[in-house]
């Protein structure tokens, strides 16, 4: 039996939200992906295999939400809350498309109601809550959704003082649901003061690209701080900053290592050791509490 | 100096001739006060009529307009003399495009924070155009904390672009920056109101916008982005903002609307910028109407009440049918 079934078999079971459906296989719409690091071609099912990780150059490219979970989670053990939450449209928003439409395609496309999951999960034998970011549902943005997901799981930590790991990779803010989506900074961010309050760890994993509104809330809020190699962090895109200062950006600007050496990290881990490491970390802070 | 908006140019235009009119008359040429006081008696439906019927572009507009009262003068006017400004964040420096201090308003301490724009070119290049970097956000929260010390309400002012896109901004942690107002203002145990009095943008304007209240002007604005940023990215062409600006629906009544806000503050005839001082009388009033029955709130109370206002945000699908059904 492979990850994605014991997952799924796991999964059906949850008493959480009385699933109706099983979740369906993933999708391989691209066989081949290149790597933005070498260029190197790579085919897709070469990249599972390899924890999506440059078979040549070793480079950390983006991870599916369930190959993430899979990555984390001790088998069998991740149960999803709130699977089928789903956003609305509050502001009748129509871009070159209506966003009804884009959340259709995105659901299609990914085969989750939107762009993060979240759920009781074991790491390392350590009982917690987990939340993944899916960064191939509309960029990761957080709207109602994804704020109303997130916060559920923080306030869970606190009132059943289980630590919090969540893996963000967002463009930031869903633009389509307006000051809404602003406000979900606000939420999430008063949830994990909660989380603090009730002196419940949280891990803040920050994966390629964890930008705007996400990074500006929750995801730089951790008592630990994690990166993957080379991922972008950031408040501002590369772009934007360098259409306001007209200048050209250093080399590895906003990169995890240039957050790290401005302290804005505790650590950079390897996607390898990815899940010791967090299961190290619950456990020391564990044992102190 | 005035800038003008091309849908005042009638307001103007108008306000120009009474001048023109009146300067005749003073010379002692000829009496044109009845035709001066014809022309005063079309100047107020008219900006009623202008005003009433803005499309969003032009609220945004407004919203920035150079001669809009920023934080301090709004301060001049409500506490006086009785305001001490505090500077710098005690960790790198003090940033000009975020202000604050103690004052008093009619008999009462508070602790004062707000974004600061200037209101000429030389003096916004000094305040950043009021776009704050991660000290500004920091000397905010230190603040806060101070007012939390002593017991003192905080009353918030906003109008912002948003946080600013620099290398500084980010070697210092813009994103922590806010974040961290972000969660601290949800749990500081005293009240916070919070007025948006211009530009509201994005997670730069709301790291000052946790609170119990929140207010805003009538033709101020409140966005996860800018009309023109929007349009940039979900149209691929940044002369669409008029439609973008539609699309994000950011004016004061959407808001209200959508329960992100708690009241609308009327401004004076033809926006807070022709007579700043019936603005902040509008706030102050606002102020005094409120902050008594803050402050009667256990802090306990106060504390998981803001919680649950920001808590509650947020729309799902199929929620109707679950309220009907
Ligand atoms: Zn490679």
């Amino acid at each position: 039996m492979g990850w994605f079934d014991k997952l799924r078999s796991k999964t059906a079971k949850s008493q959480e939200n009385q699933l109706k459906q099983e979740i369906p296989p993933q999708k391989t719409s691209d066989l081949w992906k290149k790597c933005p690091g070498c260029g190197e071609t790579i085919l897709t099912k070469d990249l599972v295999r390899n924890l999506f990780l440059c078979i040549k150059c070793d480079y950390h490219m983006r991870m599916p939400v369930w190959d993430r979970v899979a990555l984390l989670a001790d088998d069998n053990s991740f149960v999803e809350f709130n699977q089928e939450l789903k956003s609305a449209d509050p502001l009748n928003f129509v871009d070159s498309k209506p966003y009804p439409q884009r959340i259709e395609e995105a659901i299609k496309k990914t085969d989750a109601f939107d762009a993060a999951m979240t759920g009781y999960v074991q790491i390392e034998g350590i009982k917690a809550i987990l939340g993944v970011m899916n960064f191939e549902f509309m960029g990761g943005s957080m709207g109602s959704v994804v704020g109303e997901k997130l916060t559920d799981a923080l306030e869970r930590g606190a009132s059943e003082k289980l630590p919090v790991v969540i893996v963000a990779t967002s463009g930031g803010a869903r633009m389509q649901e307006g000051i809404l989506s602003l406000m979900q900074m606000a939420k999430t961010s008063a949830a994990v003061k909660k989380l603090n309050t009730a002196k419940v760890p949280f891990i803040s994993i920050l994966t390629d690209p964890t930008t705007g509104g996400v990074s500006a809330s929750f995801a730089s809020l951790g008592d630990f701080n994690i990166a993957e190699p080379n991922a972008l962090i950031c408040f501002a895109g590369p772009r934007v900053i360098e259409q306001t200062i007209r200048q050209k950006l250093p080399e590895g600007f906003q990169k995890a290592k240039f957050l790290l050496e401005h302290g804005m990290l505790d650590c950079i881990v390897h996607r390898r050791t990815l899940k010791k490491q967090v299961g190290k970390i619950l456990h020391i802070l564990n044992n102190g509490r | 100096m005035a800038l003008e908006l091309d849908f005042e140019k009638p307001i103007i235009e108008i306000e120009k001739r009474i001048k023109d009119l009146k300067a005749i008359s003073d010379a002692g040429h000829v009496d044109l006060t009845e035709e001066i006081a014809l022309l005063s008696s079309k100047i107020e439906p008219l900006k009623k009529e202008i005003y009433s019927n803005l499309e969003p572009w032009q609220v945004a507009r407004l919203a920035r307009h150079i001669d809009r009262p920023s934080t301090l003068e709004y301060v001049k006017h409500i506490c006086g003399d009785d305001f001490v400004e505090m500077h710098g964040d005690r960790l790198f420096r003090d940033d000009p495009a975020i202000v604050g201090g103690i004052g008093v308003i009619d008999g009462r301490s508070v602790m004062i924070v707000g974004h600061q724009k200037g209101c000429d070119t030389q003096s916004n290049i000094y305040r950043n155009f009021g776009m704050p970097h991660p000290e500004g956000y920091r000397k905010a929260l230190r603040l806060m904390r101070l007012a939390e010390q002593f017991n003192m309400p905080i009353i918030t002012f906003i109008d912002t672009p948003g946080a600013f896109p620099g290398i500084g901004a980010e070697e210092r942690g813009q994103s922590e920056a806010i974040a961290k107002n972000l969660a601290e203002m949800s749990a500081i145990r005293v009240p916070i109101m919070c007025f948006i009095t211009g530009e509201g943008g994005s997670g730069g304007a709301l790291a000052l916008g946790v609170g119990d209240k929140v207010f805003m002007f009538e033709f101020s604005i409140y966005s996860v982005i800018s009309a023109e940023g929007c349009a940039a990215i979900l149209w691929n062409d940044p002369n669409k903002a008029k439609e973008a600006a539609s699309a994000l629906k950011f004016k004061s009544t959407d808001l209200l609307k959508a329960g992100i806000i708690d009241e609308i503050l009327t401004e004076p005839v033809g926006g807070a910028h022709r007579d700043h001082k019936t603005a902040a009388e509008e706030i102050k009033k606002c102020i005094l109407k409120y902050l008594p029955s803050l402050i009667a709130v256990s802090a306990d109370n106060l504390i998981e009440e803001r919680y649950n206002k920001f808590r509650r945000i947020g729309k799902f699908a199929g929620e109707e049918e679950q309220e009907n059904g």
